[in-house]
């Protein structure tokens, strides 16, 4: 296992699109490191750029001490696993598993042993003697997983390998994939756009946006202090609330007069914005102690919890997260408190997080 | 069937959902159907039939007056005629056989040589401005090639192409070229590039990638694409009529329509060299007819 360094790394196609304006990731040895951002962000531009099936325009990707820029992919020692399960449909899973083998020339006892680990490791006994068409989507991304596993690569990339699954499967896969790279201890580059899995998946995550890097952290650090006002906006369901503030007598205040600790270092004469979780405002009885007057614009029940989403006359309605078992009707006059610690503060200007 | 808005919401007892048109009508729509769709096979198939028929029977049934539907003595002279000269050897109408086949069949593998891998590529890659040439390339099929009869000519004369096979070779495989790439493109789409990028992590170069495993996913593909264009270059008339002069270069549809005029017509040779011409067209799209449909039905499952 290996990490990974990218290195100012810019990709422009020839029919002018910039798909990777400036990515520097360091990703260490044995980490599950994930690629976050919408589609077009160029998360997985830049994983193919690691895998050698881009050429970068500029930049520079290691492969643990080795510069890879100029190695073809089959030489940088990486396997891959693609959205699209990618497995060769005239060949059944043992001859699937066996292909990259074969075709590195490695002698047949070693291949025939490899191939059997990894399908101990995959559990894929009774598939082995059968073609793609035969598969499930889960079975053949186990199988696909498995293909990256007996190459034993230094690293392995991951390309939405998920997304074609439906959600049941999907979250079977992921803890399996989590449990698999703890026990192989192995360094794998995990692109998705859906941040449920790049939560539960990551070690550390980086969040892109128009091909620039927004945000490297851990899961808690992104969620707890989005780096920008994107990232703000893109983890978490529902989204941070963005909520207008100024700086007066010492606190932030909104438009509708709610009140918030100011984080120490806030600078002067800048339009404010403040980001405040679902999960850190309240809703309670009208008049309640420290809460504005606001109104209940509409509610989600969603079992385990209701959104309501409550205007307290500031620009934009907000989002609160409360237990369904605290209830209010639609139109209801409710209180709007507070109950979160420092907020996140970011300019508006600048889009990014000030303190 | 589509459901309007009103009868979607609608919130009456149920209604009964059997078509008033098939109700009413029952028994004597279907033979209406079927009497309209005689007739219509009638309109079609009757030439053929009539071609059929004038080519296997004796001249002078040919010329009865009233026509002989079945009455007349069958003869296979016709089909002699269309092979062997009636001094011995062969005859000119056989060497135009040949010479179709040679240009159909050259200009066919020549359009899928080239096509093909354009396809590929077009479909693979970012290409500069690849909308703008895509677009270009189809562009050349919008005009009717009659257009460009005289000025092809002229060229040709330039370069001692008239009268030439490889003349016609190169002018179909213009004419295909285009065509295969639209045509291959979109089969080239539906095959998932990760399957070369796979191959590519395992160690083979993007073209052997491309050749080990996306042309034979592409066979279906490109047996359908060659029909059409086989077709295209056996069928075509204009060109073959404008550049060629001599019975050693001629393909069959200029020498067929040749048999026509001069004093009298041999109309049972025409019709028997014509169903000569047609024949090998159907056999082929007979035998790749699995490869045509599942070329036709390739982009209908979604992956």
């Amino acid at each position: 296992m290996a990490g990974i360094e990218v290195t100012a790394l810019h990709k422009r196609y020839p029919d002018g699109t910039v798909a990777v304006d400036h990515v520097d990731l360091s990703i260490g040895d044995g980490e599950l490191f994930v690629m976050l951002g919408p589609s077009g962000c160029g998360k997985t531009t830049t994983l193919r750029a690691i895998a050698g099936l881009e050429r970068q325009t500029a930049g520079d990707i290691r492969i643990g001490e080795t510069l890879v820029n100029d190695l073809p992919p089959a030489e940088r020692d990486i396997a891959m696993v693609f959205q699209f399960y990618a497995l060769y449909p005239h060949l059944k899973t043992r001859d699937n598993l066996a292909f990259p083998l074969r075709a590195e020339g490695l002698p047949k006892p070693e291949v025939h042993e490899r191939v059997n680990e990894a399908a101990r490791l995959m559990r894929l006994g009774p598939l082995m003697d059968r073609r793609p068409r035969q598969l499930s989507g889960g079975e053949q991304q186990r199988v696909a997983l498995a293909r990256a596993l007996v190459r034993r690569p230094r690293a392995f990339l991951m390309d939405e390998p998920l997304t074609n699954l439906d959600a049941e499967l999907r979250a079977d896969m992921r803890t399996e994939i989590k449990h698999l790279q703890g026990e192989l201890g192995a360094t794998m580059v995990y692109v998705t756009h859906d941040q449920v899995e790049a939560m539960s998946l990551g070690h550390r995550i980086a969040i892109l946006n128009k091909g620039r890097v927004e945000q490297i952290g851990t899961p808690l650090e992104v969620y707890d202090r989005p780096a920008s006002l994107f990232c703000a906006a893109f983890i978490g369901s529902p989204p941070m609330n963005l909520i207008e503030v100024e700086v007066a007598d010492g606190k932030l205040r909104s438009q509708g007069g709610l009140v918030l600790t100011p984080p120490p270092g806030l600078p002067r004469d800048r339009r404010l914005v403040a980001g405040v979780r679902p999960e850190a405002l309240e809703v309670a009885e009208p008049g309640a102690e420290e809460s504005v007057p606001a109104r209940v614009v509409s509610v989600e029940w969603l079992g385990d919890e209701i959104i309501y989403v409550v205007d307290h006359g500031g620009q934009r309605d907000v989002r609160v997260r409360m237990p369904p078992t605290v209830r209010f009707a639609t139109d209801a006059k409710v209180g709007l408190r507070h109950t979160g610690g420092t907020p996140a503060v970011y300019d508006v200007s600048t889009e990014e997080l000030v303190a | 069937m589509a459901v309007s808005v009103d009868e979607a919401v609608a919130t009456g007892p149920a209604r009964d959902h059997t078509p008033p048109a098939r109700r009413r009508g029952g028994r004597g729509r279907s033979v209406l159907e079927v009497a309209l769709l005689t007739l219509l096979a009638v309109v079609m198939l009757f030439p053929v039939l009539w071609m059929i028929e004038t080519s296997i029977k004796e001249n002078r049934d040919v010329y009865a007056i009233p026509a002989k539907f079945f009455d007349f003595t069958i003869t296979l002279d016709h089909y002699r005629d269309v092979f062997v000269d009636p001094d011995g050897g062969r005859s000119a109408l056989s060497v135009s056989f040949l010479n179709s086949v040679v240009v159909a069949g050259a200009s066919t593998v020549l359009a899928t040589v080239l096509g093909v891998p354009a396809a590929w590529a077009y479909s693979r890659f970012a290409v500069k401005a690849k909308k703008d040439q895509l677009f270009f390339i189809l562009s050349t099929r919008f005009m009717p090639p009659v257009v460009v009869v005289i000025p092809i000519f002229l060229m040709y004369r330039q370069v001692g192409l008239i009268d030439n096979k490889l003349g016609l070779i190169l002018i179909y495989s213009a004419f295909n070229v285009p065509f295969t790439i639209w045509m291959m493109k979109g089969f080239v789409d539906e095959v998932p590039a990760e399957y070369e990028d796979a191959a590519m992590l395992d160690g083979y170069t993007r073209l052997q990638a491309f050749r080990r495993f996306t042309l034979p996913l592409l066979v279906p593909g490109i047996a359908a694409t060659a029909v059409f264009a086989l077709i295209f270059s056996w069928n075509e008339f204009v060109f073959a009529t404008f550049l060629t002069s001599s019975d050693d270069v001629r393909t069959a549809p200029p020498a067929i329509a040749g048999l026509i005029g001069g004093t009298t017509t041999d109309w049972g040779l025409v019709a028997a060299a014509s169903v000569v011409f047609a024949l090998p067209v159907l056999v082929f799209a007979y035998l790749v007819r699995k490869h045509l449909i599942a070329g036709v039905t390739l982009g209908a499952v979604r992956r």
